[in-house]
């Protein structure tokens, strides 16, 4: 799970990780509220609220251009903030129909000196925590991986001996610092690490971490995603969740138990498995089809979900056909028949409809879809199947 | 014919009294598993089902019916807390079906697996088992797709792998060994663990590996293979259509942003290691029938 800017700095802040003071409005009212709050008429920074990387760069869909703006005072902070506000940020990581912007951030600006990299991720091949650090900060970081490797620092933590004070001592001496500021360093590495374990975060990321001409260092932005197995161990962070951020299906699937991801394609496709699913995909898209969402219905669902499965693959207009592939193991092949006797009873399947049933009660299934009078085309294997939809879709 | 289980497997299953434990373990049984125990603090000393003593401790299903494979059901919170156990109580082998463990839980249960002094492998979480055909069933799959055999199969995924066997039980081929590692980023035994077990293994003659898109596990297998493995391999890789930065299902099944962990990557990999490649999912036990005919 993700959060915006604005969550994350405050998590930071509570962790003792010095950011520039800020308040965030999703209202017109609240923007005024905001700024009062600030009560500065100095340069403010007035920062779009997206769940994706890229804003400053970004382009609004009516040709308003940049998602962060650095504004001299109050009124132009104003004027920025109502330009943003309910419009679409496209950004290279949003992809062209952009997100729509119903979260304005709103910070003091600060003087700049320098700016570094600071972020922690769980690095799945070794099982353990990572620093990774760079004085080439406020830039793409896995750019300058790639040109510049030497210039990123790597310092693994183990999970059971924690981070120690000469991981910091250490990272802080590599980026260069001195005197002062490696104790500065080491009390905000040392929240970051704490708040990154505390919340079973995958990645907390400080892109830019600047030092200001006084000395000073400070968080000017900061991203945040946690593991979702263990959301349900903080009721706190789960509150910070932005349905606005999720495509509406996705959430209706989630409360489904559904794992189902929307994907530009028209032919939609629900699968038993998440390996098999991938591969139902992948198959589609090697005879020339295009798949409309990923759709895993799991290994124990019911007629229930199966339902819901077919609402929302139908709620989607760019849909023209449905392969349904289920290997059952667990799943039985008559519960899914069932689900699905019982789905074109409740929605109307406009769409061609093939399936593909094997495994566990494959017989059972196929004789209770063949007597229902359901509208389908049944298919023998993978190949098969995918072949009748993608051609019935292309006519 | 097998690796890890066979006929002589003494099961605990740590979980047996749930919902989960309680379904699979009987379909176990009519598989012909062995199943000396079950484990469930504060129900010890019960009979599951009439037939299997249940335990408090994995100790003492070990110490008392001399249990050596643990498979575990219990519900993702303490998932990680019964595989520390089961290591605890030096069971060789433990393998964890439970999904949704917290990645953290795993990141220190990795950990304790690389002490010096541990006696466990584990496999999982979030896997379907493991099964010699013919001889043990341990997990989720459906029994009847196997058939006894010398391909040696391991998957990240569940129905996936149940589509390859299938392929290759129709095709008249059977399997030494399935096992299915699982979907999540950090597990126990990986692809490479895998292999290197069935080319050690004098009854298996040929291996398939089925891969996804999402960290390195498939390419550091090829450089085994590359290096160390003469008997045929073929494979595959889920996700070449997935989009980026989307966690496919799988925790692990996520293609980095930067492009790490793609299905093209995997690919490359295994043309590199000799692998005989399916480009498609139906094609995979005719990748391995390319340079093996049994």
């Amino acid at each position: 799970m993700n959060i915006h800017e604005y969550q994350a700095k405050r998590l930071l802040h509570d962790y003792g990780v010095p950011v520039p003071k800020g308040y965030a409005a999703q209202t017109s009212r609240e923007v005024e509220t905001a700024l009062s709050h600030l009560g500065t008429d100095e340069t403010i920074v007035v920062k779009a609220q997206i769940h994706a990387g890229g804003r400053g760069k970004g382009t609004f869909v009516d040709g308003y251009e940049g998602g962060v703006k650095l504004c001299k005072g109050r009124n132009a902070a104003l004027d920025a903030a109502t330009r943003m506000l309910d419009n679409t940020l496209v950004t290279k990581q949003t992809g062209p129909e952009g997100r729509k912007v119903q979260t304005i951030y709103f910070t003091e600006a600060c003087e700049i000196a320098h700016e570094y990299y600071l972020a922690i991720v769980l690095d799945r091949e070794t099982a353990q925590s990572v620093i990774i650090a760079s004085t080439e900060g406020g830039m793409d970081i896995e750019e300058v991986a790639d040109k510049t490797p030497e210039k990123i620092i790597k310092v693994p933590i183990s999970p059971t001996m924690g981070l120690r004070h000469h991981h910091c001592r250490r990272v802080a001496f590599e980026l260069g610092f001195s005197g002062d500021q490696v104790k500065q360093f080491a009390r905000i590495l040392t929240g970051l690490y704490k708040m990154f374990w505390e919340k079973n975060a995958m990645l907390v990321e400080i892109n830019p971490l600047v030092t200001t001409p006084e000395g000073k260092i400070l968080a000017l932005d900061a991203k945040v995603s946690f593991d979702d197995n263990s959301i349900f161990q903080h009721p706190d962070i789960q509150q910070l969740r932005d349905l606005n951020e999720e495509d509406p299906k996705e959430i209706e699937a989630s409360k489904h138990r559904l794992a189902y991801i929307a994907l530009d394609g028209n032919i939609a496709c629900m699968v038993n498995g998440a390996g098999l699913a991938m591969a139902t995909m992948d198959i589609i898209k090697s005879f020339g089809g295009e798949p409309a969402n990923f759709l895993d219905v799991g290994g124990g669902a019911n007629e229930e979900q199966v339902t819901a499965a077919f609402k929302i693959i139908l709620s989607d207009p760019k849909v023209e056909g449905i392969l349904v592939n289920i290997f059952g193991g667990i799943m039985k092949c008559d519960v899914i028949a069932r689900g699905i006797i019982a789905a074109a009873k409740n929605v109307d399947i406009t769409v061609p409809l093939v399936v593909r049933l094997e495994g566990t009660n494959v017989e059972e299934g196929k004789k209770l879809l063949r007597e229902s009078g359901v509208a389908l085309t049944p298919a023998d294997s993978l190949v098969e199947a995918a072949q009748i939809i993608v051609k019935q879709v292309q006519g | 014919m097998s690796i890890l289980v066979n006929k002589d497997t003494r099961l605990v299953v740590q979980g047996i009294t749930g919902k989960t434990g309680t379904f699979h373990t009987q379909q176990c049984i009519d598989y012909g598993t062995n199943v000396v125990a079950g484990v469930t603090p504060g129900k010890g000393g019960q009979l599951w089902e009439d037939k299997v003593p249940v335990c408090n401790t994995v100790a003492e299903a070990v110490e008392e019916h001399g249990a050596n494979v643990s498979v575990i059901y219990v519900p993702p919170p303490f998932a990680a807390d019964s595989i520390l156990e089961a290591i605890e109580a030096e069971i060789p082998l433990v393998i964890c079906i439970t999904e949704g463990v917290p990645v953290r839980d795993m990141a220190e249960v990795r950990r304790r697996l690389y002490f010096h002094n541990t006696k466990t492998r584990l496999i999982g979480p979030n896997c379907p088992g493991i099964i010699t055909p013919g001889e043990c069933k341990i997990g989720i799959m459906p029994g009847y797709i196997h058939k006894p055999g010398r391909v040696g199969v391991v998957s990240r995924s569940g129905t996936l792998t149940y589509e390859a066997v299938w392929q290759l039980t129709q095709k008249g081929h059977g399997q030494s060994t399935c096992i299915g590692i699982g979907g999540d980023p950090i597990n126990g035994t990986s692809q490479t663990d895998a292999i290197r077990m069935f080319n050690e293994d004098p009854d298996t003659d040929a291996i398939i590996m089925i891969g996804e898109i999402g960290g390195s596990a498939e390419e550091e297998a090829c450089a085994y293979i590359k290096e160390h493995v003469k008997k045929p391999v073929a494979g595959f890789i889920a996700g070449a259509s997935a989009p980026k930065g989307r966690t496919m299902g799988h925790a692990g099944a996520i293609v980095s942003a930067s492009g790490v962990g793609t299905a093209e990557a995997k690919f490359a990999a295994m043309e590199d290691a000799g692998v005989s490649i399916a480009r498609n999912p139906s094609e995979i036990a005719d990748a391995l029938l390319k340079i093996y005919k049994g």
